[in-house]
């Protein structure tokens, strides 16, 4: 490799890694911030087991949170110290969205987090409730304006380009409401509430398996299984669809590099499974649907797919082979988690679930692949985004840092990736604490 | 429109600094004011539900950076790539220590915490008062619009400077102790017991030893960037800032000798915020300047985006900053009042 193209590679590693790591925490915490004012709020109508869970689930979020919180400060810095010929030239763009997430989402958060741990018995229940519905508000907008961001490296839109070559806003409202932002968001969200809601599903399996804190496990398991049912749906249709839909308009070689789609056809197949062999243009052991890819892609089963063979291959995603695992991945786990929760939602219709014990093993063992979805659906998302860092507008190799080298990158890359080894040990010993202490203990901190 | 946006930047690093800055101060001091477990709690206590919001103000005005002055946040980031790195990994320990200290009743975490906390508020104290030596003296910008710097090099403030020199670190040192006399003044004000009484004995000690290092640290920038006193002795509107400066700097002492507590609070932060203001005014419309040619320095006007995001920028960062101002009116109102030593059991 030459030194640009080993510098190109530890930066793209460095922010992969860094913010992947950072994102198993905020997709937990958006999500149990809905959650836990669901809890809230049943707690304020009299329901003390309620009260249990969201004093439970708050020590938990305050755990991820802080962990959140410290991986995510050095995200806001990387995009100029990695990439700062990125930085330099849409930095008037998504400088603004990075930038209204601090002043908008940061302060609101960290206010009302300071006041949610600060303790419920200093601000009476309704106060404490009203902290808990700020956190949620907080974090969803600071959820909003990073998708914004991001969707503006998919699908520029409301830029110009200024008179120095560098991207300025040329209309606020339509950067800010991109639709590809839209669906983004509704996509992302709800995968942060699946995340959430087999996290609370799976300890309130975990608690009535080992016959333990059986009250409140029994309403962990019911408000895990009902908003996990719904928020898994809404994954798929209508959010997942409409994506896939964008992509066949704005980025058809996304679209074909995920489904392994080398040939342009009319009534194109899906392709279940497969292996893709990249360089023969073919899948090798598929089992195909036909026309499937078609009607998903534009509604109607005749419609012809641009296959890759039909794109220029400097404009194929760098990464085929890993984009479409990463697609097959996330669309898999996503398929079963419905098939598992219809299943549990049925047991908790029919007051079974909690004397079924398969079933709240599958709950409690399902608990970590939410996040293998979450982290193969962004996967899907940046590699499909390549060979662009902006796309149509900014190659990835032409946003880096030119003067920090590939060893620098690699040094810094080892120190986060210690670390975070250490952080993720705290988290797992912490976490695995309070799921042992149950939700009655007293306080967080002692 | 150029000269607003680098007014908040500077507004909200000198915000940040006042704020931060006292949890930094109490990080760098609670080894020595608080002693027991007890203590400790209570230091935590007073700073653990605002230090958070305090560091936003980092995060706000790195991203304000980014989106009105795309081409200096660049350079600077990249410029700055293993002393930023080396910060951002002691804001990940000292954010974890405060967090997680109090989780384990066990005779050895706690102490751990403690130390890192304190060593994490003092390195970081310096590195940052070291990056704002670097701002003042500054980089090798060599025309080209990006440079790179090493850690240090001789140590010496030439034209190819490392980012340690003996003017930055003495900028650092500067910068440690006024926020520990900072924190020191928060301490007392918010705390109450044994903690207070011996914030309240070294205060005098500490604000002795600022009030030396800023009239060495002035004599020193006037050496490395003279231009920096000529601009403020030229514009006029910037001698309110010098005055505020000066007058934090005679008060706080002032008022911790005859046990105005607030007051010497108030005194310390306008004495912070007073002299960052001056700095800002007399770097104007410089963003960082170059040490090999001032010509090849990164300004306002060349590394700013266009004008509509500015404008449109006015309306939106205006009515983030009421509202957050307003938070932390909120905040502090909710929190009004001494934490006294048992208090601390619960919450933080």
């Amino acid at each position: 490799m030459s030194s640009a193209a080993d510098a190109l590679f530890w930066h793209r590693f460095q922010f992969g890694f860094t913010v992947t790591y950072h994102y198993l925490f905020p997709q937990l915490t958006m999500g149990l911030a809905l959650l836990i004012v669901v809890f809230k709020r049943a707690a304020l109508r009299g329901d003390e087991r309620a009260g249990d869970a969201a004093r439970f689930w708050g020590r938990i979020f305050g755990i991820n949170f802080a962990i959140g919180v410290v991986t995510g400060i050095p995200l806001e810095f990387q995009f100029g110290t990695n990439w700062s010929r990125f930085s330099q030239f849409a930095g008037g763009v998504i400088g603004t969205t990075l930038a209204m997430e601090g002043v908008f989402a940061f302060f609101l958060e960290s206010t009302f987090l300071g006041l949610f741990l600060f303790g419920e018995k200093r601000l009476g229940a309704r106060g404490h409730f009203a902290a808990a519905l700020a956190l949620f508000f907080g974090s969803w907008l600071s959820g909003y304006f990073i998708i914004a961001t991001n969707a503006f490296m998919q699908y520029p839109v409301g830029h110009a380009v200024g008179a120095n070559g560098r991207l300025e806003l040329s209309s606020f409202w339509s950067f800010l409401f991109n639709a590809w932002a839209l669906w983004e968001y509704a996509h992302n969200m709800s995968a942060s509430v699946v995340t959430a809601a087999f996290a609370v599903a799976g300890v309130g399996a975990y608690w009535t398996l080992s016959g333990e804190h059986r009250e409140t496990a029994a309403i962990n398991l019911k408000v895990g299984v009902i908003a996990g049912l719904v928020a898994s749906v809404l994954q798929i249709f209508p959010t997942g669809d409409a994506q896939g839909k964008l992509l066949a308009q704005a980025q058809p070689a996304t679209l074909a590099a995920m489904e392994g789609a080398f040939k342009s056809e009319p009534r194109a197949p899906i392709a279940i499974i497969g292996q893709p062999d990249v360089e023969h243009h073919r899948l090798e052991n598929p089992i195909y649907v036909p026309a499937i890819l078609s009607f998903l892609a534009y509604g109607h089963f005749s419609a012809p797919v641009r296959g890759l063979d039909d794109i220029a291959r400097d404009e194929w995603p760098d990464n085929i082979e890993l984009l479409y695992y990463a697609y097959h991945v996330m669309v898999g786990l996503g398929t079963l988690f419905v098939a598992l929760l219809v299943i549990a939602a049925f047991l908790l219709w029919r007051t079974r679930l909690t004397r079924t014990r398969w079933a709240l093993w599958a709950l409690m063992l399902a608990v970590p692949f939410p996040y293998i979805a979450t982290t193969a659906g962004w996967l899907t998302a940046e590699l499909g985004r390549q060979p662009w860092l902006v796309h149509g507008l900014m190659r990835t190799s032409a946003g880096t840092s030119p003067l920090v080298s590939a060893g620098d990158t690699l040094f810094t890359t080892l120190g986060f990736s210690g670390l975070y080894l250490v952080l993720g040990i705290l988290f797992l010993f912490l976490v695995g604490r309070e799921i042992a202490r149950g939700p009655r203990a007293q306080g967080g901190h002692e | 429109m150029i000269a607003l946006w680098y007014a908040n930047i500077a507004a909200m690093l000198a915000v940040y600094v006042v704020l931060d800055g006292f949890d930094f101060g109490a990080g760098i001091v609670h080894l020595f004011v608080a002693r027991t477990d007890a203590e400790r709690r209570q230091v935590l206590a007073a700073i653990g539900p605002v230090w958070d919001g305090n560091e936003v103000w980092l995060i706000a005005a790195g991203g304000t950076l980014f989106f009105a002055f795309p081409g200096a946040y660049a350079a600077a980031c990249s410029g700055f790539y293993l002393p930023l790195m080396l910060v951002l990994w002691l804001l990940i320990l000292r954010g974890t220590s405060i967090e997680f200290r109090s989780h384990l009743a066990n005779p050895l975490w706690r102490p751990f915490w403690d130390a890192v906390f304190a060593l994490a508020s003092l390195f970081l104290a310096v590195v940052l008062g070291a990056a704002l030596g670097n701002v003042l003296r500054g980089v090798g910008l060599d025309g080209t619009g990006s440079f790179s710097t090493p850690l240090f090099s001789n140590l010496r403030p030439g034209q190819r400077p490392g980012v340690l020199d003996w003017y930055t670190l003495g900028v650092g040192v500067f910068t440690a102790a006024s926020l520990a006399a900072h924190g020191l003044g928060y301490l007392r004000w918010k705390t109450s017991g044994a903690v207070q009484q011996r914030c309240a004995r070294a205060a005098s000690a500490l604000w002795t030893l600022v009030a030396i290092l800023f009239v060495v640290g002035t004599v020193a920038t006037a050496r490395v960037r003279p231009e920096l006193f000529s601009s403020i002795a030229a514009r006029p509107w910037s001698w309110p800032f010098v005055l505020i400066a000066v007058s934090g700097l005679v008060a706080a002492p002032i008022a911790h000798r005859r046990g105005a507590e607030l007051a010497a609070f108030l005194g310390s932060a306008a004495f912070l915020a007073g002299t960052l203001a001056a700095t800002a005014a007399g770097l104007y419309p410089v963003l960082l300047p170059s040490a090999i040619d001032l010509r090849f320095s990164i300004d306002a006007e060349a590394s700013a985006t266009g004008e509509h995001g500015l404008a449109v920028g006015v309306v939106w960062w205006t009515s983030a900053i009421v509202l957050a101002v307003a938070y932390f009116a909120y905040l502090f109102r909710s929190l009004r009042g001494k934490v006294a030593e048992p208090e601390a059991r619960e919450g933080f």
